[in-house]
């Protein structure tokens, strides 16, 4: 209708045939309908949103059809109304009713999604019509008017948008932006409401909502977002000023698309995203200053002082060349003051490390961030872009004959979404981590329905290290984890849901490549050597931020292994200093930390992996494991599991071992993939039981721990010692619950904590068993020494009593004598140690003191 | 008609007869047609040596557009580029439309029509290729040597592009305010070279003023290794690009692209920049003159056909297919001979220790043949210990080791250079690209550790950073690369030889200790006769074959000999338990493998298992005796 009037001169390359361009189908390769670089640079539509300098002067005169009219304006300073993707203003016109809100709030730029509205509206019909006024003839009109280059009807998508809004209900919604609104009722509503409150004029719409209720009109927006958007801008408008008519905005509400499903990978971008609603995962790398981009420039005529905007068209100003109120030719300056700008900021966004293919250097992106999302991200954030992606061509240098026959591309930013603000909210981060084809599902779910999955997954776990079955359990177990609870309602916090394990033995038995295997295969896997690493390593450390001059927290190795697995290699070599920092981590999985002003507790919800070589390099079998690793006993006893990775000494063993190093070095890679699992399927396994399992304890099974808790403290009793306690107990619930995941079920059942209980026995009896009497022993974790060594001592010093009361009144004795005393009466041999411990239990009991090489008795 | 050659003269003629015929009957797949063409063509016999190298051939002398070959690296890949696959020009005078292919090509024609509707839109992407590092001289010369491509510096063309890369280079120096930063100059035998490199090309430049190759330098190409030359280049590559990986080497055969109108657009921009336009701010000054740097220093290649290279030794023809097997089987009945040869070479070398010349064979011809999960197969870092500190010994050795092998680098590890050099590829964000570190090799290549250059003083970060790089390179045969946020691992396949006074500080899977059983008077001399002994040209070249022959074959294990090892390794543990360990048992088993193919034999037989047990027990026991003499740590 209006285009061959309005817009004279103006080539449109895409289309023959201006009358038909639904013809072509949205599902034209975009790389044949450049919309945004079609038109010649010489004629440019004056801006059609109202510039805030205008909403000054109330009186400017503005045309009140919706639908561009035939007449043009005549005086060229006033706005153009023939765009059909006006804000919110011309609409509510429509309505008769003046509105306040609507009127009195200025609309605002959307440089995002570029200068590009202007393309007019065709009818089908190609018959001009005066869809003026009235809602009747709008849905009349509406029928027939889609914008040029598109299949959007400006009317339809507009009410199916507001009836979006006013309907869509999600009630499975778990996102943290909507906690705190009543799921029952219409979640976009209630975002509205709060806008009315808060007065932040953005609405944030979930992409996923809007294919859930309307397919087509998601097709729509991924493939038009440029005349969608503003759609949505306008209809949400309308409905907002009819809604909260007394509410005042800064600006009108700004609809901001998220979630876009088209492309997950920075990688998967291809020319046919050119022009359409992308969503991409990545790491943020660059920031940029911030750009002032002009966006309206303002000409004055030196000659007569007349004045008028000229709107930027890409990045170029088209300079008035004939004054029109006096007909000078080149007389206009540009007013730079009087000009508007926005601001914009360059972000270069790095492929996430996740998301590459071995072997390849990330892939980078250009992105544009206008208005208020700049400074929105700063270098280092994980953070998913929804935007628009584009293409632009070399300039063409009118000096110059060839061009580089490249394109520029970039995204123009609409929404940014930090991955890893998330994470430190802490609510159910992983939601959206990784998303399964229905056939990857599938897979899984077959694999998991088979009886001897827990084998099958152990067994693909590290298969060129030989053997450990158990251990491979345990650390199967460690991978799936346990369930999260939350208990801070009744005051006592989270629950550890994550299972640590601690491997100790003979150097050489491949601790360090299980660690290694593990730390490759979880996304989220931190590996340090405890020779190499310090407490601030391991924690956070201040920094000076070289560029913003800004104190920054530098996380460590312990915060970004938070919901994977950090392994610590050579744990015994650690420092004390360093060693006491994973306290906190091991069992309240926090990390408090208080330097340079910066006071603050991050979360460290990781597994701990570590591998610790005994003290005399070889393991001492008739030692305990305290005494074999020197670790402080309060450290050991937050390891859920610990094993001894020795070298077992028999044939059978050594045959097999023999048979899997050979075969290691003589199959071919064919055969080895057949025998195992794929590292990525079982990596996927794990994803989706961490992800999608959470199970609970049956009755039943809680029965069994019950029972399995007294029967172990009972074992102890009998003997007088004990052999549980309540961490066990804990330890034997996050066991089963993660055996539970493993066989994707929901429910813990007996067979899980039968299997938690012969893991956790066959742990405790390699790590907890007295070398001396050959009885599990638990109190040699918990309190660092068995219970016959205990007893053991307390003879000892009673012996020691009852020598010194028989030597009768001799206050001071020399030391080195009453050792060789005791030693001539005992009849098993007395180690000086053993000696000190008793004189140091007698002085508690206040009989006597020790001063240098004397004993005194005291009393 | 065409004449033989004028597929390597004008391939774009070619492509461009292919296109235009494709215009009538859409689907006819012209573009896997094109592809296939050419690669019909090098098959031909001896066809590929018609072809010039960019390796050896210089620039200048290269005809624009024509085809060339290229021997090289990926260092690092640039982000995917969309470019006009197919557009259309309008002629000003007669205003009729032409399509135009824009594939293989850098710059259009002139008068795009930029409205048309047939513009095609297609993706690209960028490879930024190096010459393989530590390439030694005598492949880079036989690589030149067997090549019949006809370089004929057209006399029309030079002139111009010698002026035209002159005045670039003149303003590339104005750009360059801030010089980057020259690399810690090398005090490796290499370094003399570099200056007489540099020179070797110039001989052959007739014409070439002085002034270019003087200013190139203040471009840093990114090598890996400090002081090499040679082109790099930008491969665009149009297919498949997925399959190549960062370090893989290629032999590219491409479409030459040198237009002076590449950096002509660079220079624009840098005139204008701070000019409102948005293309412009989008990339800064340092990624520009990284991604697009003129074209006369670094051209572009447009790449029809990349084979992967399975080594880089002139002196073998390209493995590529079944044929070729018949080439390694054919010498596997020399192998033996030509071992013993090196191996008496080796022993008179290592000062008449056979057992170290032993291992030292062994150590060359090995490889990463597989990994499972996250270990290395085939590894064989040896730590020859004990070795003359006098004179320069190992650097005699490393020579003696180039000579040998078709890649390699000489690494002293003096406080200076583990301090100073970058021995891990950084990201740098600015410019956007990965700065290259010494330990970016091609697979196969020898990285040889002089530890007795080491001395007292302390390692700061970087030094720590670069000894945890090695220590990780020789164990699990992979590089952390520092992309600032994150680490990214790449597998490689080096091999390492560390030379040491004692046991090396870093970790290797054998050490030999050397028993120097002649004393020589007067170590300069004897190491002058070794120098002088060098073998003859067609021995040397034997040597040369022979051992990279050795690591391109395959090797089994029958069902028979596994139980066999079975057997003896459960009596070895019957008898002590201490004995052998699962680690000896690796280490036995690569052994044995390398001494199987280092005679030619494809498969383990029960006289080779014992043998190695044999090294293996010789070596043992000389490391106790050793032990014992300097009451050092075991």
């Amino acid at each position: 209708m209006s285009s061959p009037t309005s817009t004279p001169g103006r080539k449109r390359g895409r289309n023959a045939n201006p009358s038909t361009p639904s013809s072509e189908g949205p599902t034209s390769p975009p790389s044949q309908r450049r919309r945004g670089q079609d038109s010649s640079t010489g004629d440019l539509m004056p801006m059609p949103t109202s510039p805030p300098t205008d909403v000054l002067s109330p009186s400017a005169p503005q045309d009140s059809s919706l639908f561009s009219s035939p007449r043009r304006s005549v005086q060229p300073n006033e706005v153009d109304m023939s765009s059909p993707l006006m804000y919110g203003t011309p609409s509510s016109r429509i309505e008769g009713t003046p509105r306040s809100g609507v009127r009195g709030t200025p609309a605002r730029q959307r440089p995002d999604l570029g200068s590009v509205r202007k393309a007019p509206q065709v009818d089908l019909q190609s018959e001009p019509s005066a869809a003026d006024g009235g809602a009747a003839s709008e849905a009349n009109a509406g029928q027939r008017l889609v914008i040029w280059g598109t299949d959007v009807n400006v009317g339809i998508c507009k009410e199916k948008f507001q009836r979006f809004l006013q309907r869509f209900i999600d009630p499975t919604s778990n996102e943290d932006e909507n906690s705190g609104l009543d799921l029952n009722e219409p979640l976009y509503m209630q975002k509205l409401e709060e806008i009315s409150v808060v007065g932040d004029p953005v609405l944030n719409v979930n992409c996923l909502h809007v294919q859930s209720f309307d397919a087509e009109l998601y097709r729509q927006l991924i493939s038009y977002p440029q005349e969608v958007i503003p759609t949505f801008d306008m209809a949400v408008n309308e409905l907002f000023f009819e809604r909260f008519p007394d509410s005042i905005l800064e600006f009108q509400i700004q609809v901001r698309p998220y979630n876009a499903l088209k492309t997950r990978n920075m990688r998967s971008l291809n020319p046919e995203d050119i022009d359409q609603l992308i969503t991409i995962s990545g790491m943020v790398i660059r920031t940029s200053q911030l750009i002032p981009e002009m966006q309206e420039a303002f000409f004055q005529c030196q000659v007569c002082a007349y004045s008028t905007r000229v709107e930027v068209d890409r990045g170029r100003i088209a300079e008035p060349a004939v004054c029109r109120n006096c007909n000078t030719t080149h007389g206009l300056t540009l007013v730079h003051n009087r000009s508007v700008f926005s601001d914009k900021q360059m972000i270069k966004v790095q492929e996430s490390p996740e998301d590459m293919p071995a072997g390849q250097t990330p892939h980078t992106t250009v992105v544009y961030a206008h208005n208020d999302l700049v400074d929105k991200v700063q270098p280092g954030d994980r953070v998913n872009i929804t935007g628009v992606y584009r293409a632009v061509p070399m300039r063409v240098n009118p000096r110059q004959s060839n061009v580089k026959a490249v394109y520029k591309t970039h995204i123009d930013a609409i929404h940014f979404r930090k991955t890893d603000e998330k994470r430190l909210h802490g609510v159910n981060e992983e939601a959206e981590q990784k998303l399964f084809t229905e056939d990857r599902v599938q897979t899984l779910k077959e694999l998991a329905g088979k009886p001897d999955v827990y084998e099958r997954l152990s067994s693909a776990l590290a298969p060129s290290i030989y053997e450990h079955e158990d251990i491979k359990k345990g650390i199967l177990l460690q991978l799936f984890g346990g369930t999260r609870k939350d208990f801070s309602q009744t005051g006592r916090g989270h629950f550890r849901a994550d299972v640590n394990i601690l491997l100790c033995g003979d150097p050489g038995t491949s601790k360090s490549q299980l660690l290694q295997y593990v730390y490759n295969l979880v996304p989220r896997g931190q590996y340090t050597s405890g020779k190499g690493s310090s407490a601030v390593g391991l924690t956070a450390y201040v920094m000076k931020d070289p560029e913003t001059r800004q104190v920054v927290l530098q996380t460590g190795a312990l915060v970004l292994s938070d919901n994977g697995i950090c392994c610590i290699d050579e744990f015994d070599k650690m420092s004390d200093n360093t060693r006491s920092v994973l306290h906190e981590v091991m069992e309240q999985q926090t990390l408090s930390i208080a330097k340079a002003g910066i006071i603050c507790q991050l979360n460290a919800r990781t597994a701990v992996l570590a591998a610790a070589n005994p003290v005399e390099s070889q393991w001492n079998p008739k030692k305990t494991t305290i005494e074999n690793i020197q670790l402080p006993h309060t450290l050991l006893s937050r390891f859920d599991l610990i094993f001894l990775m020795l070298d077992p000494q028999d044939e059978a063993y050594d045959r097999r071992l023999a048979h899997h190093l050979v075969s290691l070095y003589y199959q071919s890679e064919e055969q080895m993939e057949e025998e195992f699992l794929d590292m990525a399927v079982l990596r996927d396994y794990i994803a989706y039981a961490r992800t999608y399992i959470s199970p609970r304890l049956s009755e039943e099974a809680s029965q069994t721990l019950i029972e399995a808790y007294v029967d172990m403290r009972k074992i102890g009793s009998g003997r007088g010692m004990v052999s549980a306690y309540p961490r066990q107990l804990e330890s034997l619930i996050r066991l089963a619950e993660a055996h539970a995941k493993v066989r994707f079920s929901e429910k813990v059942e007996n067979i899980d904590v039968e299997e938690a209980k012969r893991l956790h026995r066959e742990a405790l009896k390699q790590s907890a068993t007295d070398p001396r009497t050959g009885f599990v022993d638990i109190s040699i974790l918990t309190t660092g020494m068995s219970l016959t060594a205990r007893k053991r001592k307390e003879e000892v010093a009673q012996a020691l009593k009852k020598m010194i009361q028989a030597k009768g009144k001799t206050p001071a004795m020399k030391y080195q004598q009453l050792l060789d005393d005791l030693r001539g009466q005992s009849e098993t041999a007395i180690t000086k140690e053993l000696f000190d411990e008793a004189l140091r239990a007698l002085a508690d009991e206040d009989y006597l003191t020790v001063t240098g090489k004397t004993v005194r008795l005291l009393a | 008609m065409p004449s033989t050659h004028d597929w390597i003269d004008s391939p774009l003629v070619v492509i461009e007869d292919m296109f235009a015929a494709s215009q009538n009957s859409p689907n006819s797949g012209w573009e896997a047609k094109a592809v296939e063409f050419f690669k019909e063509r090098l098959k031909e016999k001896d066809a590929h040596t018609w072809v010039p190298s960019l390796n050896d051939v210089p620039l200048h002398y290269l005809k624009p557009n024509s085809l060339v070959k290229f021997r090289c690296l990926i260092q690092d890949m640039f982000d995917p580029e969309f470019y006009m696959g197919v557009y259309e020009t309008v002629d000003s005078s007669t205003k009729a439309k032409t399509l135009r292919c824009g594939k293989y090509k850098d710059v259009t024609e002139c008068g795009v029509d930029f409205s048309s509707t047939n513009t095609v839109t297609a993706e690209r992407q960028t490879f930024y290729c190096v010459p393989i590092p530590g390439e030694n001289s005598w492949v880079k010369d036989s690589f030149a040597a067997s090549s019949q491509a006809r370089v004929i510096p057209s006399t029309s063309y030079v002139p111009s592009r010698q002026k035209r890369s002159y005045e670039e280079d003149e303003e590339m120096d104005d750009m360059d305010a801030q010089p980057q930063k020259q690399r810690e100059p090398q005090s490796g035998p290499q370094s003399p070279s570099e200056h007489l490199g540099n020179n070797d090309s110039k001989r052959l430049e007739t014409e070439a003023p002085s002034g270019s190759t003087v200013s190139s330098s203040h471009i840093n190409l990114n090598f890996p290794l400090p002081g090499e030359k040679g082109p790099s280049c930008l491969v665009k590559v149009y297919e498949n690009w997925d399959c190549f990986k960062l370090n893989d080497t290629l032999e590219v055969y491409g479409i030459l692209s040198v237009s002076p109108a590449l950096s002509a657009l660079a220079d624009e921009k840098e005139a204008s920049s701070g000019v409102l336009d948005p293309t412009e701010s989008m990339e800064t000054a340092e990624e520009q003159r990284v991604h697009s740097p003129p074209a006369s220093l670094v051209p572009r290649l447009h790449m029809l056909y990349a084979a992967p290279l399975q080594h880089n030794n002139p002196l073998l023809p390209v493995i590529s297919s079944a044929d070729d097997s018949a080439f390694l089987s054919s010498s596997l009945g020399e192998m033996a001979s030509v071992r013993a040869e090196l191996l008496s070479y080796f022993t008179h070398v290592l000062l008449g220790d056979a057992l170290s010349a032993e291992y030292l064979i062994l150590h060359l011809i090995s490889t990463v043949y597989s990994r499972r999960d996250v270990l290395p197969l085939g590894k064989f870092t040896l730590n020859l210990s004990g070795c003359p500190t006098v004179s320069s010994y190992t650097e005699r050795l490393y020579q003696i080791i180039q000579q040998l092998v078709p890649s390699s680098y000489y690494l002293g590890m003096s406080l200076q250079n583990m301090n100073h050099m970058q021995l891990v590829p950084k990201k740098d964000y600015v410019a956007n690209r990965l700065v290259s570190g010494a330990l970016q090799l091609a697979k196969n290549t020898s990285l040889f550790l002089d530890e007795t250059k080491l001395e007292q003083g302390q390692l700061d970060t970087t030094g720590v950073r670069n000894v945890t790089a090695l220590g990780n390179l020789i164990s699990w045969q992979k590089v952390d690369y520092d992309f600032s946020y994150h680490q990214m691992e790449f597998p490689c396949n080096i091999n390492v030889l560390i030379v040491s006074e004692a046991r090396s500080l870093l970790p290797s899977d054998c050490q030999v200790h050397v028993h120097s059983q002649v004393v020589p008077s007067d170590m300069e001399e004897y190491l002058g006769s070794i120098h002088i002994h060098s073998q003859a040209f067609s021995q040397l070249n034997k040597l040369r074959i022979y051992l990279s022959v050795a690591r391109l074959l395959d090797y089994s294990i029958s069902e028979e000999l596994t139980k066999a090892v079975e057997d003896d390794f459960v009596d070895m543990r019957k008898d002590d338990p201490q004995s052998i360990s699962a680690e000896d048992l690796h280490r036995l088993l690569v052994v044995a493998r390398l001494l199987s193919l280092s005679l030619g034999q494809t498969s383990l037989s029960r006289d080779m298992w014992l043998r190695a047990k044999d090294l293996e027990a010789q070596r043992t026991s000389r490391m106790e005796q050793h032990t014992c003499v300097n009451g050092n740590e075991p």
